[in-house]
């Protein structure tokens, strides 16, 4: 461990960040049986992409790209980079449509299964695959025979 | 080959076919809820499709030379602005998703009338539209980030596509949620790759991406994207693991949108797949060629036997072709990993003929849908006699999945046996016929239930209506004709290979 970089280490808070955000929520889209969870999830997923776009545009003693109103553009100035910020407001707005997309469809598996429980919902498609199975297999074998 | 760009200053409608092309279904779906009639919603769909695919025909044309069409959105040039870029490679498949979204919306009036409820028609050929402008996208840009953005516009309408299946079945519900999250989880790897490549090289054109990361050499933060981007684009791939999406989806979606998306959206995910590895990343990126090699390939074989083999025990006949979908998949991919111009164009045809093999296929099974009121075996026992057309299409597209000779299939699978001989790989082509071999059983068994078995005598079942089984016969007799004559396809796709193979300099 000798010359550990420190100051990158910590420099780079923003992407460590990143990625503690990331996995939590990947895990929480895992792990957790609720589909609701499973929603919150994956905007915590998703946020911590922003941030990371966010850190790319960062420059160092970089300010706000505001050009000033008179154009008197000082050269010395450094601006951070407003691209990824654009490209993150696309983004944000795909996560809203696919939240909500994803909130509806739970409306209406609510409505057809009556819960929202990752486990239930599977005992109840295992229990339909079943009956599936018992109609569709053997039956018809016998009555042609 | 010639790489001369043509000059873009976009003065006649000609010049503005590739944005054209985007823009027809992606105009016409707000048109279709505004005028919100049910009577009206197929018409214009059609017309849309059926134009795009006239605007597709007209842009291979102009590509099919080599040559490259490269169109500034807005008057804005790249690598600022966002560009189209038509070469032979999205050129065919742009040809293939119009001319599949064309003949399924032929099929769909019928199908759609009998499987969704009439209030909802608007709306779903409002998301079939999206769906169908967010693939063309994919396939057309010439942005990184744009295609992220055109992935999730086809994204989120397929997942309200599949959604719509819950009249016949719920499980589409929960079928469409589960692709959901991973749709969205692949979606997000993927955009998080782009965001360590713009970190790498600060630009989103993807011909300046190759260009600059040509520049850079090995890199860990280009390896790091390379991989978010092959991991999030192999699950909009369902590559072999990342699948688990697929079986669902398929067997609970309405049947014209299985068809669909069984021609058209993982096709487009290959592509993406395609243009990244070869033509951003350069050939030569030994990260990458590496991943193809140790990690691609094997699971590509991994997927030609183990879904194969789960088809072979499905007795749902929509769920065995999603299964072996995923087999055929593995096929492409497996093109794709011998990194060879034969190889490559073995996974272009193959994923055309694919695609035209499974809408003829799947098509099938939304007639018997329609008269037999059911996909599982022991509702198709007989079916042969009484669905004779249907059953008859079912059989061409069977033996194109095997891949008997005379059938498109045949041809894409020879390719690729002659890509994996001329690489010396010959196991790999001894496990391509192998797994050949399991296709023949999982079809046999198809085609024994509908011809081997008698119906039940109380059946009334009666052959589909015209306006179904034309389609259907139209993609099996596409199945033979590719299988014949295999100049337009294997020319289409050897020029594309090429371009692909020259690395960024096919981008220049």
């Amino acid at each position: 461990m000798q010359n550990f970089d420190w100051a990158f280490v910590l420099g780079h808070m923003n992407y460590w960040l990143f990625i503690v955000l990331m996995m939590t929520g990947f895990y929480i889209v895992v792990a957790k049986g609720n589909l609701v969870k499973k929603i919150v999830g994956l905007n915590i997923f998703q946020v911590s992409v922003f941030m990371f776009y966010i850190s790319v545009g960062k420059i160092e003693g970089g300010t706000a790209p505001i050009f000033p109103i008179d154009m008197n553009i000082d050269p010395t100035v450094a601006y951070s980079n407003p691209l990824p910020h654009v490209l993150i407001l696309t983004a944000i707005v795909v996560g809203v449509a696919t939240t909500s997309l994803g909130l509806a469809l739970i409306v209406r598996i609510r409505e057809e299964y009556g819960t929202i429980e990752e486990d239930e919902l599977l005992k109840i498609e295992k229990e339909l695959a079943l009956q599936d199975l018992r109609a569709h297999s053997e039956v018809k074998a016998e009555r042609v025979g | 080959m010639s790489t001369e760009t043509v000059p873009h200053t976009a003065m006649t409608l000609v010049d503005h076919l590739p944005a054209i092309q985007v823009l027809l279904p992606f105009v016409m779906a707000p048109l279709v809820v505004v005028v919100g009639s049910r009577r009206l919603a197929w018409p214009l769909t059609f017309l849309a499709s059926a134009a795009a695919f006239v605007v597709s025909i007209l842009l291979l044309m102009q590509v099919i030379d080599g040559s490259i069409i490269s169109y500034h959105m807005g008057g804005w040039a790249p690598p600022l602005g966002i560009e189209y870029r038509v070469d032979a490679a999205n050129a065919f498949v742009l040809l293939l998703v119009t001319a599949m979204s064309t003949l399924v919306l032929l099929f769909a009036r019928r199908s759609v009338e009998d499987e969704v409820s009439a209030k909802h028609h608007a709306l779903f050929y409002t998301a079939f539209l999206l769906c169908l402008s967010g693939l063309l996208g994919v396939a057309i840009t010439g942005d990184a980030f744009n295609i992220f953005v055109f992935l999730e516009i086809s994204s989120l309408a397929t997942y309200v596509l599949i959604a719509q299946g819950s009249e016949r079945d719920k499980r589409a519900l929960t079928a469409s949620y589960d692709y959901l999250m991973m749709g969205t989880i692949g979606a997000t790897f993927f955009v998080i790759g782009i965001g360590f490549l713009y970190m790498a090289t600060g630009t989103l054109n993807l011909a300046d991406i190759a260009g600059r990361i040509e520049d850079l050499g090995d890199n860990r933060t280009v390896r790091a994207g390379f991989a978010f981007i092959v991991v999030g684009i192999g699950l909009k791939v369902a590559m072999f693991p990342l699948h688990s999406w697929l079986p669902n989806a398929y067997t609970y979606a309405p049947s014209m949108v299985t068809a669909f998306l069984a021609a058209t959206a993982t096709k487009v995910a290959v592509y993406v797949l395609l243009r990244f590895v070869f033509s951003v990343f350069d050939p030569d990126f030994l990260f990458g060629t590496n991943t193809l090699a140790f990690i691609i390939l094997p699971l590509a074989v991994v997927a030609m036997f183990s879904a194969s083999f789960v088809a072979i025990f499905q007795s749902d006949l929509k769920r065995m072709l999603a299964y072996s979908s995923i087999a055929q998949i593995g096929y492409i991919l497996l093109g794709i990993a011998f990194l060879s111009e034969t190889g490559v164009t073995a996974a272009i045809v193959h994923l055309f003929n694919h695609g035209i093999t499974k809408a003829a296929l799947f098509m099938a099974v939304g007639a018997y849908v329609f008269s037999a009121k059911g996909t599982f075996y022991d509702t198709l026992q007989g079916m042969g006699r009484q669905m004779p057309l249907t059953s008859a299409a079912v059989v061409v597209g069977g033996l194109s999945l095997i891949g008997v000779p005379g059938t498109a299939g045949f041809i894409s699978k020879w390719v690729l046996v002659e890509a994996a001989l001329e690489k010396g790989w010959w196991p790999v082509a001894l496990l391509i016929v192998l797994s050949s071999l399991l296709a023949v059983i999982y079809v046999w068994r198809v085609l024994e239930v509908l011809y081997m078995q008698p119906a039940s005598e109380s059946s009334t079942v009666r052959e589909a209506p015209m306006s179904m089984v034309i389609p259907i016969w139209i993609g099996a007799l596409a199945c033979i004709y590719f299988g014949l004559d295999t100049d337009v396809t294997l020319t289409a796709a050897r020029t594309a290979a090429q371009g692909l193979l020259a690395g960024s300099t096919g981008l220049h």
